[in-house]
């Protein structure tokens, strides 16, 4: 089983079409992966599928970076 | 007219099937081989859609002015057949009453029925389109909502309202391939029609080039148009079906 990084890694890749050498943790996806709103929800739906579990809209709104998604999961998931 | 493959696959879902031009926006688009899923309100009148549909969808209970009903009912569509991705937005009532008598609770009622049902109703199934990146929203406004009509200016302003919606809405999931267009009607001939003095309908029929009210197939064959692919590239407008009683 690959670790809690290189999995949120590998869905950040896919989800906005990066390359994973510009997946660094304190990217934003907005701001440096080029995300727009719509690839934010996208991002939190796909984390939610791989992770089983749900993340409300209000914790979904602060995961803004590769650090926060991987804090929260390993918090949450 | 035959179904493409993608077509057979899609579940479409149509709000308020259990009379009028809903039950007609069911049977069409099951016609055109989609899987159907129509609400009622009552089990008695999701029963029907059922037996309507024999076997190419359902009937399930909803009531669109209620946050829970509507996600109890959308966790079963989702379970028993899987997520809609076309959506069409068409339950609806009147509480007519001239500006100075109107009550509150008609007021109130039309804009929930008509208008915030959209917002519950549609959020529940974007997630399911956007992971799709293919969707279709086509939600039943009226000519009152550009016309507008003494005695209405509640259902003038939640149908005017959803006619907004359709285009904001359109801008925003645009890329993901989803359209999100309004079907306008004219006067058809249904329950809600039929309850008009026959003086008024007179009076309305005079000013309908065509010279007759519309019949629910009418407004079915448009809606199955834009959720078919070869619509695929009409987004954020209203298509009127009015007998050219308003011309855009
Ligand atoms: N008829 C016309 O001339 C005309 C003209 C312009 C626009 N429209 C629009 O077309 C749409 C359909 O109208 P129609 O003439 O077919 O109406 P209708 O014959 O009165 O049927 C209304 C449908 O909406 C359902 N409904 C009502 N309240 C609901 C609620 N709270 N939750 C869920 N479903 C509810 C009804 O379900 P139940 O059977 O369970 O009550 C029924 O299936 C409406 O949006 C209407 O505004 C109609």
């Amino acid at each position: 089983m690959s670790s809690i990084e290189d999995r949120v890694t590998k869905i950040i890749v896919e989800q906005l079409g990066v390359k994973p050498e510009d997946v660094k943790l304190e990217a934003s996806f907005v701001e440096d992966l080029g995300a727009d709103s719509l690839d934010t929800v996208e991002l939190v739906m796909a984390l939610e599928e791989e992770f089983e579990t749900e993340i409300p809209d209000e914790e979904a709104e602060k995961i803004s970076t590769v650090q926060a998604a991987i804090d929260y999961v390993k918090g949450h998931a | 007219m035959t179904a493409s493959a993608e077509q057979t696959a899609r579940v479409a879902l149509v709000t308020g099937a259990s009379r009028g031009i809903g039950k007609a926006i069911a049977a069409g688009l099951a016609a055109a081989g989609y899987t159907v899923v129509g609400t009622a309100t009552t089990q008695a009148g999701a029963d029907a859609i059922g037996a309507m549909l024999a076997g190419q969808g359902g009937g399930v209970v909803m009531d669109v002015s209620d946050a829970e009903s509507v996600t109890a009912a959308m966790a079963t569509i989702q379970a028993e057949y899987g997520a809609p991705l076309v959506l069409v937005n068409n339950a609806g009532i009147t509480r007519d009453n001239i500006m100075l008598r109107m009550k509150a609770e008609e007021w109130d009622a039309v804009i929930n029925t008509n208008l915030n049902a959209l917002f519950r109703v549609t959020r529940a199934c974007l997630k399911g389109m956007t992971k799709a990146r293919w969707g279709r929203i086509i939600n039943i406004t009226s000519v009152v909502g550009t016309m507008g009509n003494a005695g209405q200016a509640n259902y003038a302003a939640a149908k005017g309202g959803a006619e907004g919606f359709t285009r904001a809405l359109a801008r925003e999931v645009g890329s993901r391939a989803i359209t999100v267009n309004a079907v306008a009607p004219g006067f058809i001939q249904t329950d809600m029609t039929e309850a008009l003095p026959e003086a008024q309908r007179d009076n309305l029929l005079s000013q309908i080039p065509l010279g007759r009210l519309g019949q629910v197939e009418e407004i079915a064959s448009a809606v199955t148009w834009l959720a078919s692919d070869g619509a695929g590239y009409v987004t954020g407008t209203t298509v009127h079906v009015n007998g050219g009683m308003f011309t855009g």
